[in-house]
């Protein structure tokens, strides 16, 4: 079975990422796209796994977020590294909408962003199939300690020192 | 200035460790080249034309006589014995090795220095007047404020891959020494009706491709909403800051395509959420970080009897004179002056001074100025506290070591970027230029009766030199594989900053200075009294300029 980071552990990943051009649903626990979680919004009422939802670094996440927030899992894609939107976006959906389940990094982020994205809000991380979880797992201790308020840190370190 | 405690050198440590196991894993080939690149980047790490080059932050510019024996050490150890001041305050290594970046960075960290976010796509060193503290026409003292920007923005975690560099310029006083209008976003501290203290916030200017003098999109921000202000407005652009063109992407084409307007209500309309939250900066903080920012122990002094003496021994001594008059400045503490120390003696690359040159700026610091310094946009050395009965004799030594060229704001102290000499996007080289002007106007009787001189000059449209902002700039062009260089008139980086116009068509490398004579003769013809080359200017218009400049040669 893949695998993945998640609560800085590796574990089976169960859950399917559904095909873009998919015309019916797999069984099981499911991972759709925010416009397929549309188009599917009729199916999805007697699906037995679970459903979570992927979101792209330019969602309007103020106009769409309300359904999400009742679910599992929301993803959230990187189409590239460089691409820090969804930084933003994981912040909000922890420190704004309070949403406690999981976010999970998918697409091009990197090992070497994960102390950060892990202080945004992220607590699962879907790496390529080649890459050693357990050597990358490492990165998400590169500090101890932070300046700011996150999504992990209610208060900043002028309120504690 | 500001001393670490446990946790700033617990962050910085790490800091360093995190790049260490980085480099070891590319170096392995464990992490691809364009991964590399942003981690690199924001640990200051550039890869040149010719070799790497480390930028070391100098955080709002102050730095303290051990950290400057550390760096000439550094520069020894690891480099070619000189390093370069740049235009935002900081510090450049030419010439070190990836493998050895390091132990540099390792080093700097025992000094309380770093090199974090010094340059990629993330908030950038913060940056403030060199005569923050002591400047007459202070309303605050911006430092304070800068340290807590720097904390604030130091491995932000949401903050670290933005759309485009992003630079925070505080100004804390009327004159703006900081340029602060031409920054991603421009501070300046104000006191309201109530006498209460808070900032008014400019967002969107920026040199570069497209220059844009900065809007205000807030009068009055209380002192307090400083950090939360800062995060609605950071977290707007990130979301929708352009990404698809890198020279669409700095906050300031957002603010032009939205209007300032719809900008500050976005800005406001984020805000609302955080306002008030946990990164609401309490009194206990203000207060603690204020202290590190104490007035020195300063001497009692009678100013007119200081004055008095130091007229005589100027009377008797006209190179002391030129000196005391163009590189120092008063202070709202009677009886001390600031001394600028210039990095711009003829025949050297504006802002370069060797390790040596590092070891006596320390020792004048410790000597005349409590132990510290400052570097300046400008690209020179500034220190602090000097009382005037010792000024002579700082001005011998550092005389004796090219330091006290008496340039300061001539033609002669001019800005320039790396060029064509370092930077691999240079369309020309920007410092044998300098060289040239610098040698052309040699004469000093001339170069003071010229009076205030802003000359920028950079390699390319990117701007490093400033050359928008320059009464003169001077920006370097490629025409056919060959180095051309375009001239703008009017530029001007103080409160009612303007934006220099393009004179004509560029003129060749031959033909520049005298291109720039005839300038100054323009000048010298059509001035009245004693205006300055910008006023000149405004008042005449670039048509005289234009007309004597190409005229055909007879
Ligand atoms: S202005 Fe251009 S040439 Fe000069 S340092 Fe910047 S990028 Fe390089």
């Amino acid at each position: 079975m893949p695998q993945l980071l998640k609560d800085k552990r590796v574990i089976d990943d169960a859950w399917t990422l559904v095909d873009t051009d998919s015309q019916s649903l797999p069984d099981g626990d499911i991972l759709l796209t925010y416009s397929q979680w549309q188009t599917f919004s009729k199916q999805l009422e007697s699906h037995s796994g679970q459903i979570g939802v992927v979101i792209e670094g330019d969602a309007e996440i103020e106009d769409i977020i309300e359904p999400l927030l009742k679910l599992p899992l929301i993803a959230i894609n990187f189409p590239k590294f460089a691409d820090g939107r969804g930084f933003s976006l994981a912040t909000l959906l922890r420190e704004r909408y309070n949403f406690n389940g999981e976010i999970r990094a998918v697409g091009g982020f990197m090992r070497d962003q994960l102390y950060l994205l892990s202080r945004c809000g992220f607590n699962a991380f879907k790496f390529s199939e080649d890459t050693d979880l357990s050597e990358a797992a490492k990165s998400l201790e590169d500090f101890s300690e932070t300046y700011q308020v996150s999504a992990d840190q209610e208060k900043p370190l002028f309120r504690r020192r | 200035m500001y001393r670490y405690d446990n946790y700033d050198h617990k962050i910085v440590n790490e800091r360093v460790e995190q790049f260490r196991d980085q480099t070891q894993r590319y170096l392995a080939g464990e992490i691809a080249d364009e991964e590399f690149l942003p981690l690199r980047l924001q640990n200051g790490l550039y890869v040149q034309r010719l070799a790497p080059m480390l930028r070391i932050a100098v955080p709002y510019g102050m730095l303290s006589s051990a950290q400057v024996r550390k760096l000439a050490h550094i520069s020894r150890v690891y480099d070619k014995g000189y390093v370069h001041f740049t235009t935002r305050q900081n510090i450049q290594l030419n010439w070190p090795a990836l493998e050895e970046v390091p132990d540099i960075l390792a080093e700097l960290a025992e000094v309380e220095m770093h090199a974090i976010q010094t340059s990629g796509n993330c908030i950038r060193n913060t940056t403030t007047d060199q005569f923050a503290g002591v400047a007459k026409d202070e309303i605050e003292d911006p430092r304070p404020w800068c340290e807590l920007i720097r904390q604030w923005s130091t491995l932000h975690p949401e903050f670290a891959f933005l759309p485009r560099k992003f630079k925070i310029a505080v100004c804390g006083s009327n004159e703006d020494r900081a340029a602060f209008l031409l920054h991603d976003i421009g501070l300046q501290l104000v006191k309201n009706d109530d006498g209460e203290l808070g900032f008014e916030v400019f967002v969107g200017g920026g040199l570069g491709r497209t220059p844009i003098i900065g809007s205000s999109i807030r009068k009055f921000l209380p002192k307090q909403h400083l950090l939360s202000y800062l995060d609605a407005i950071l977290r707007v652009y990130n979301r929708f800051g352009n990404r698809d063109n890198k020279y669409k992407a700095r906050i300031k084409i957002l603010v032009k395509a939205w209007t300032p307007e719809v900008f500050a209500q976005r800005v406001e309309e984020e805000w609302e959420h955080i306002k008030d939250g946990p990164s609401t900066l309490t009194d206990s903080e203000f207060a603690r970080v204020k202290s590190f920012f104490p007035l020195p122990e300063y001497k009692v002094i009678d100013g007119a009897d200081s004055a008095n003496k130091l007229a005589a021994t100027a009377d008797s001594n006209i190179a002391f004179s030129r000196w005391l008059d163009r590189n120092t400045e008063l202070q709202k503490q009677s009886g001390y002056r600031s001394v600028t120390l210039s990095l711009k003696p003829a025949g050297v690359a504006p802002g370069d001074v060797t390790d040596k040159q590092l070891e006596t700026i320390a020792d004048l610091a410790d000597r005349y100025s409590f132990g510290e310094l400052r570097a300046t946009h400008n690209q020179n050395v500034v220190l602090t506290d000097v009382i005037e009965s010792d000024l002579f004799e700082l001005w011998q030594q550092a005389k004796e070591s090219g330091l006290a060229t008496p340039n300061i704001g001539t033609i002669n102290d001019m800005i320039c970027c790396p060029g064509g000499d370092y930077c691999s996007l240079a369309n020309a080289k920007s410092i044998p230029v300098a060289e040239a002007i610098q040698r052309k106007f040699s004469d000093l009787d001339y170069v003071y009766d010229l009076g205030d001189l802003e000359l920028n000059i950079s390699g390319c449209m990117n701007a490093c030199g400033h050359h928008h902002i320059g009464h003169i700039g001077i920006l370097g062009v490629d025409k056919k594989g060959k180095e051309w260089y375009q001239i703008q008139l009017g530029g001007s980086a103080n409160k009612n900053a303007s934006l220099g116009k393009v004179l004509g068509p560029s003129l060749s490398r031959d033909q520049i200075t005298d291109g720039i004579e005839k300038l100054l003769d323009v000048y010298v013809e059509n001035r009245i009294a004693d205006e300055s080359f910008l006023n000149t200017y405004q008042r005449i218009g670039i048509e005289k300029f234009k007309e004597r400049v190409y005229a055909p040669a007879t």
